[in-house]
């Protein structure tokens, strides 16, 4: 299922910014956003944009794709743990397969994610390449 | 609470059924299961289902079902939590006995996924995940799992092949699953040689899609024993949650929600994994078979695969897993695969599983497991004559 334009539009800041939340009450840094603190279950609603840094804690790549990434393959897929904590699900770009390790320093840029949503919108979001 | 018993069971072949639609299906093993409790009315049915919707265009499988059981007038409802929806409908059918609010109910777990491509098919599997944070990505299902494996492998020094195993002992189960959708003995070399999915994931790290239809009947244990001459009790019933991204996950190889419900179902038996004479574990790919048995706590953390190294995972090993076959060979219709592995269980503990029989089977664990780990439902089943 390809996701609807209100969804990339509603999710702007996180798509493109990288937008979490820190915890006003433990100080954790949260993203995706999600005004509840899964540290301490408080509220916690404050943004914080986050600096796009980290490391790759595993990595993966891809021959058989979900629908709409066709085009893209072979493509990696990695888990980020970002140097503010949290983890994210993102594609690597501009690194061969073959070169990525677990541990290897990433920053996030902001690429076509797929040509084309369900109203033939070119849909960006992050990705995250080896740190220059 | 009242205590539970399955007093019927069924299932269909597992496999491509061009012939028959989501409905045939359902009403096959059903039929089944009722005729196996002498019965031809109950108070209730759930249908445990994951994918109806996206993949047949038919919902509303409660009613469709119990009209062509021609159980007219009857509670019917659908039941969905991903690949868990088999045992979630099985939990909830449990429950509705259990606290008296009905006598007799029947669950079905059934799924069609051969009637669409396989991209559609992966697609539709990918909304157990995040479709925000994961599937956006363009993170399939199997990749998911690939970024547990190749971190399993970093943490704790194992290599691919070492996993061979636990597709090689499935699919030696299957040889004697009349209802498996192989028949087909696999080596360590082909295991090895098989093409990649999502590196480090090959085809024989994965279960295939399939089509199915398990059901069981279930009673008040009290008289159970009335109505059926060889009926199971059920020991336990839990569920646990985590968060549905893997990344959320505080500890991703940690498998918290399995480790949760799996304390949670032994504390309700009274009895540790010791006690436990075989596990249907949810081998959807080679690495939850790992994690599973560790958070289930058969193995130290990192040492799942030990077990498979080792051959302790066979019939005669020290927890049998998969013993007819499990997902990789029987094959995982999602949402039906959870009433497969009741009603396998329930085959063991009534000492009818053939060439695969454990002997003297008593207590038998099933696991099921919805999304990369988020939802996961353990039942502890018991040989009551
Ligand atoms: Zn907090």
């Amino acid at each position: 299922m390809i996701e609807k334009v209100a969804d990339n539009w509603r999710l702007r800041g996180q798509r493109y910014r990288l937008e979490g939340e820190v915890c006003p009450h433990c100080g954790a840094v949260i993203f995706p956003p999600r005004d509840i603190c899964p540290e301490c279950g408080k509220p916690a609603k404050e943004p914080k944009p986050l600096s796009g840094r980290g490391e790759v804690y595993s990595f993966s790549t891809v021959y058989s794709p979900p629908e709409g990434f066709e085009a893209y393959v072979p493509y990696t897929v990695a888990l980020v743990k970002l140097e503010e904590g949290p983890m994210v699900t993102a594609q690597l770009t501009d690194v061969a397969p073959d070169e990525v390790e677990i541990g290897m320093k990433v920053e996030m840029v902001t690429r076509k994610l797929r040509a084309r949503g369900e109203e033939g919108t070119i849909i960006y979001g992050y990705k995250f390449r080896p740190m220059l | 609470m009242r205590k539970v018993a399955i007093i019927g069971i069924g299932q269909t072949k597992v496999g491509e059924h061009w012939s028959l639609g989501i409905r045939d299906l359902a009403l096959q093993a059903s039929l089944a299961a009722l005729r196996d409790a002498n019965l031809e009315k109950v108070d209730a049915l759930y249908v445990g289902n994951m994918m109806s919707g996206e993949i047949t265009g038919q919902e509303h499988l409660g009613a469709l079902v119990a009209d062509a059981l021609g159980l007219r007038g009857v509670e019917a409802m659908k039941i969905e939590a991903a690949c868990a929806s088999g045992s979630a409908a099985l939990r909830v059918g449990t429950l509705a006995v259990a606290s008296g609010m009905a006598d007799l109910v029947l669950v079905v777990g059934v799924e069609k996924m051969l009637d669409t491509s396989g991209r559609e098919t992966t697609s539709a599997l990918a909304m157990a995940a995040d479709a925000e944070y994961e599937v956006s990505q363009g993170v399939s299902f199997v990749a998911l799992n690939a970024l547990l494996m190749r971190r399993y492998m970093h943490e704790y020094g194992w290599k691919r092949e070492d996993f061979a195993n636990f597709a090689v002992v499935a699919h030696e189960n299957a040889m004697n699953n009349p209802n498996a959708m192989f028949h087909l003995r696999i080596t360590p070399e082909k295991y090895a040689k098989a093409p990649m999915i999502a590196t480090p994931v090959g085809l024989l790290d994965a279960s295939p899609v399939s089509d199915g239809a398990a059901a069981v009947v279930l009673a008040p244990a009290d008289y159970a024993r009335t109505l059926s001459p060889a009926p199971v009790l059920i020991r336990a019933s839990a569920v646990a949650t985590a968060p549905v991204a893997v990344h959320d996950r505080k500890d991703p190889l940690a498998l918290e929600a399995a480790r949760l419900s799996a304390r949670k179902a032994y504390e309700a038996a009274g009895v540790g994994p010791e006690a436990i004479d075989f596990f249907e574990l949810h081998d959807a790919f080679t690495i939850m078979s790992a994690l599973s048995l560790e958070a289930a706590g058969f193995a130290e953390r990192g040492r799942g695969v030990a077990l498979a190294v080792e051959g302790e995972i066979t019939r005669t090993g020290r927890i049998p897993i998969a013993t007819m076959g499990g997902l990789k060979a029987r094959g995982h219709p999602v949402g039906a695969t959870g009433m497969y592995q009741v009603v396998e269980a329930a085959l063991q503990l009534r000492g009818l599983a053939g060439a695969n029989q454990i002997p003297n089977a008593r207590l038998g664990m099933t696991q099921n497991i919805g999304g990369s780990g988020a939802t996961i439902i353990t039942h502890i089943l018991e040989r009551m004559v």
